[in-house]
């Protein structure tokens, strides 16, 4: 990040939290880059959040700890902040702010780019429909990701939603493409070890040279995590628009970016909505997660996966609830499943893909796949249900039919969910393993599957 | 005199700027040296305080501000239908040959085409004595669409001068005069009308029409009336963008109005690449003829997501004057009632509930008060409607939170969506015990004339079986459906066969998308045959797992997809063998 021209202020009205106020200021304009100098001589950046009647209020990145009053200097660059891009940004390992943390000089730039983006016209948008492999059967066959697709995954603390993030990360392809693909990873003040794994993960599979990486770990400024997941997007629209590729988007935690903005609001003393969260954390969120997809008559497509953590595992809570309103649907990892020691455990009831029903079907998976899935999330639901009556009544209680119901949810969990993290399954495959669920049920239970198909492929075992 | 002030604070959406004494209250302004589109919310002294509609970033105090002298309009013409808006009727496809596949800001266009050429009929004459919203001659705007050439409803009236004769004009064309008090008026093709003002009509009228959607759990449990006003409430992931598309598809209005207020931009796009490819089953034309779409979405400028619920419901009470049923979708209300809560916020207001402002509950009020089945202004008579949904996207699910407890207090329908039965794949995820309709009776009688007379016993007894099955969960529940005696066992077996052959619909399978009212009724009457007659039997002494096993029932089951709308006899067919193997299993005694 190079930091040019400008106009220099030194009289610094407060300090508090992430802001400093700075007086006096002219021509200072509305999210303006403001580089900050202490008295040390160490710079900061920052951006100019309100501006009027003399006074700019301007927020830190890096944070205010040791800025004084009297020796700080503001200095308005004269616009907004930008991130330099280019081919070159492919392999390098960056920090929260887009600076160049792997020892190397900063890459050569072939443009600058404004980091906040813009709104995709919808005019232009392209309807995501690609389906995409990611050889993990539950996602593939129940919840299926397609390009230009924004599905997080949200989890809670300590499961392995990471160790999904990197499969998904490693395996992802479509069939019969040879397209450029690229991953941009942003860690978003998450533990160093968490964004290592990942960054060996990538290493190891040989995909590091096709990845950027942005790492804001637990220890660096807090603030800067706003500025995080913008900068990898920007990098990640100009790989897929300009250059063509398509680029998986990696970021975790979301969570922690909602805390800083959080913490900026209350700075702010703005009225907060719900849990202390500012009354726009829905806009800004969309600001980030829109930023998805693709458009028409360019080749690249830019593919979210990020990842939450629910507080207390609770999906009502703002940042997973505003987030699922946003995203084209959510992959949910379930305690009871992870506690279980099952992997991937995903709760397949509450999680969902929207544009699943656009990429599956005859000429991308099989024509089946749209009625068999919806089978076996009924028939799985049923289990459920039927195993919470067991619970109550004991398996003497159920009729026959519930009993075959609750085998088919172990032949589930245990066959179909669960693979290796290093399991790569097929698309046909997925689909083997589903209608060997569905085939567990006696005939006139399938009420979901028209009669050719069920001819096709059902075996009464 | 238009206002003439300078930019002195500068916050996100919010723009305060002083010398702006001859502003007034919501007129429209330009911001800055880009020439940004605002509105002014809040006057105080000579400093106004401007919501600007378009991303303020590099904006300076000092730019700029200049009044238009007008509040914020639409512009009311052919050429609107098929297109696709900003929250501010800015043609987004004219924004993309300006700004590329990126919106750009300060890019002002015209709403619609102003130079295309339509070909107009007159159906008045020179001398013809003529009032605000008469009809002066019509334009066929698309092939479903003849659009009604009208005076403004502010117009003072007068005699009709100078009309032209049939042919080929273009929008600015001047059509005729009124001559009034020796003032002449021009009308053309087109007028503009403030956003904020509800466009006057003669008078109003009981919502007594059903609207149809082929929606089965809609139209036959919790109907909607052309005028009347619903209200769809969900937890994300519980299909409300289905169910508006469902009904923006379906529905049988002339014309479909379609706000994607703060929503996914895919959704828009999603309705972009297929409506012009899906037919309206009764014209066979395609659904886009018919269909106008406002896109503001999630991150597009906050202040124009409040305009676009007034640019939208102004364009469909414009269609309504014409003597049209039209049908608005706002998908989401709750996203409109943010962007209320965040200018508040900048504008320092005191905060109500969870932060919003006091008076979204009169905003609200408003707002789905502009609905209704009208007899609009001037000759001829005609009668037009214009029936309101609003989608409500409750934080984390929950009904108790301000934008849908207040919602339900100004609308009449409610589907409650429940994330619980999308969970288990139910949908459309219509709770049917937590739904209501409050026109029910107003539109049986629609249903009794057109359809049969006994619909509403069916749906009576339909709902019934539902009613007692929610019951008896409960005890199975705490003590395992073995507990229950065989004819409250049939009543769970046919409860599932209503939620699975009736309640649910698969919006994605060509047949099952839309129902035919006819259909509709003979579904449902089928179910309720199936447990009288069922009962019957138990009590002759046939087993519950007979009737369970009765072949029909599988058909029966799979009918919402094996069966057409045009293959009515199949379903008598059904009918005919439900009757035959009742009668073989009726008689056989059980050996206990």
């Amino acid at each position: 990040m190079t930091v040019e021209g400008g106009v220099q202020y030194s009289k610094i009205a407060e300090i508090k939290g992430p802001l400093v106020v700075v007086d006096d200021v002219e021509n200072a304009a509305f999210d303006e880059l403001v580089e900050i100098e202490t008295t040390e001589g160490e710079r900061r950046l920052g951006k100019v959040l309100e501006v009027g009647n003399g006074k700019a209020i301007v927020q830190v990145f890096e944070g205010t700890t040791g800025l004084s009053i009297s020796g700080t200097k503001a200095k308005f660059v004269g616009k907004v902040m930008e991130m330099p891009v280019s081919k070159e940004v492919l392999g390098r390992v960056f920090d929260g702010l887009g600076r160049p943390k792997d020892g190397l000089p900063d890459p050569i730039a072939d443009k600058f780019v404004d980091i906040n983006g813009e709104p995709m016209n919808p005019e232009q948008r392209e309807y995501p429909k690609d389906f995409i492999q990611t050889g993990v059967s539950v996602i593939d066959g129940l919840m299926t990701l397609v390009r230009g697709q924004k599905l997080p995954i949200f989890s809670g603390s300590g499961m392995s939603h990471n160790l999904l993030a990197a499969q998904i990360a490693r395996q992802a392809s479509v069939v019969g493409t040879q397209d450029d693909f690229a991953v941009v990873f942003a860690a978003i003040g998450v533990q160093y070890s968490e964004a290592e794994y990942f960054r060996r993960s990538l290493e190891e599979s040989g995909a590091l040279k096709r990845s950027v990486l942005f790492l804001n770990t637990a220890d660096d400024p807090a603030i800067e995590r706003i500025i995080t997941p913008r900068v990898a997007l920007t990098v990640a629209e100009y790989l897929a628009f300009d250059l063509g590729m398509h680029v998986l988007v990696v970021i975790t935690d979301m969570t922690n970016y909602a805390e800083a903005l959080r913490e900026i609001s209350a700075a702010r003393e703005e009225v907060p909505g719900r849990k202390g969260y500012p009354g726009y954390l829905y806009t800004d969120l969309s600001t980030l997660y829109e930023r998805a997809g693709k458009l028409n008559g360019r080749k690249g497509s830019v593919t979210q996966v990020p990842i939450l953590s629910m507080p207390s595992d609770d999906i009502t809570h703002p940042i997973p609830d505003l987030t699922g309103y946003i995203t084209e649907g959510q992959i949910v990892v379930g305690r009871d499943l992870f506690r279980q020691g099952v992997y991937p455990p995903i709760n397949i009831l509450m999680s969902l893909s929207r544009l699943m029903k656009d990429g599956i079907g005859e000429g991308s998976t099989r024509e089946d796949h749209s009625e068999v899935s919806n089978q076996v999330y009924d028939a799985y639901s049923r289990a459920q249900e039927v195993r919470a009556l067991a619970g109550i009544v004991g398996k003497a209680g159920l009729t026959e039919i519930d009993l075959k119901y609750l085998e088919l949810g172990d032949t589930f969990e245990k066959e179909f969910l669960t693979q290796a993290t290093d399991e790569n399954r097929t698309i046909e495959e997925t689909l083997g393993l589903m209608w060997k669920i569905v085939s567990k049920l006696p005939r006139n239970e399938i009420t979901k599957i028209k009669d050719k198909y069920v001819e096709q492929y059902y075996k009464e075992e | 005199m238009a206002a003439q002030g300078t930019i002195v604070w500068v916050s996100g959406p919010a723009v305060k700027a002083n010398g702006m004494s001859d502003a007034k209250m919501y007129e429209t302004v330009t911001v800055g040296n880009s020439k940004l589109v605002g509105e002014v919310i809040r006057l105080t002294g000579d400093v106004a305080f401007i919501q600007v509609y378009e991303s303020t970033s590099g904006l300076k105090p000092g730019e700029p501000v200049v009044g238009t002298g007008n509040p914020l309009s639409v512009l009311l013409g052919p050429g609107i239908i098929g297109q696709l808006y900003d929250g501010i009727q800015r043609p987004l496809r004219e924004l993309s040959k300006a700004s590329g596949s990126f919106i750009g800001r300060g890019i002002t266009t015209s709403a619609v085409d102003m130079t295309k050429k339509y070909h107009f009929v007159p159906t008045v004459s020179n001398g013809d004595e003529v009032t605000a919203g008469n009809i002066i001659g019509t334009v066929q705007e698309t092939d479903l669409i003849e659009h009604a050439i009208m005076l403004p409803p502010d117009h003072v009236g007068g005699k009709i001068s100078n009309i032209v004769s049939e042919g080929d004009y273009d929008l600015e064309t001047v059509l005729a005069n009124t001559e009034k008090d020796g003032q002449s008026i021009p009308i053309k093709m087109y007028h503009k009308w403030p956003v904020r003002k509800p466009r006057p009509y003669h008078k109003r009228y009981d919502p007594t029409v059903p609207l149809l959607t082929g929606q089965r759990v809609i139209d036959t449990f919790f109907p909607i009336a052309k005028g009347g006003t619903g209200s769809i409430p969900g937890a994300f992931g519980t299909g409300k963008t289905v169910t508006l598309h469902q009904i923006a598809k379906w529905a049988d209005s002339q014309v479909v109005v379609y706000i994607g207020c703060g929503e996914r931009g895919n959704e828009m796009t999603e309705v972009l690449v297929e409506f012009p490819h899906l037919k309206d089953p009764r014209s066979g034309k395609p659904l886009m003829d018919r269909t106008v779409l406002v896109a503001n979405t999630s991150n597009m400028p906050v202040a124009a997501r409040e305009a676009s619920i007034y640019t939208g419901v102004t364009i469909a009470e414009y269609y309504r004057d014409m003597g049209k049923d039209v049908v608005l979708v706002a998908d989401s209300t709750s996203r409109w009632a943010e962007s209320l809560r965040e200018m508040s916020g900048r504008l320092e207001e005191m905060p109500a509930e969870e932060g919003y402002p006091s008076y979204l509950a009169s905003r609200l009020a408003e707002f789905y008060e502009r609905a209704g089945r009208v007899q609009a202004a001037g000759s001829p008579e005609r009668d037009g409607s214009v029936t309101l949904i609003g989608a409500v996207s409750p934080s984390g699910g929950d009904f108790t939170e301000p934008v849908t407890t207040h919602t339900m207090r100004f609308i009449k329908t409610f589907w409650a969506l429940d994330a619980k039965l999308a969970y288990s794949r139910h949908y459309p995820s219509i709770n049917w015990m937590n739904s209501y309709s409050g026109y029910l009776a107003d539109i049986a009688k629609w249903w009794s004339e057109n359809i049969s007379e006994d619909w509403f016993s069916i749906r009576s007894q339909t709902y019934g079986v539902l009613q007692r099955e929610d019951t008896l969960k409960e005890i199975v529940r705490l003590l395992g459906p073995e507990a229950l005696p065989d004819e409250e066992k049939l009543i769970l077996e046919v409860a599932r066969m209503v939620k699975i052959a009736l309640l649910q619909q698969n919006s994605f399978d060509d047949v099952d998308t839309y129902c035919s009212p006819e259909k509709q009724f003979k579904l449902m009457k089928l179910c309720v045959d199936f447990y009288n007659k069922g009962q019957q039997a138990l009590k002759e002494g046939a087993s519950l797992s007979d009737i369970r096993e009765l072949g029909v029932v599988s058909s029966l089951l799979k009918a919402r997809m094996d069966v057409k709308d045009d293959e009515m006899p199949k379903l008598d067919k059904l009918e005919k063998d439900m009757q035959e193997q009742f009668k073989s299993i009726s008689g056989v005694k059980v050996s206990n």
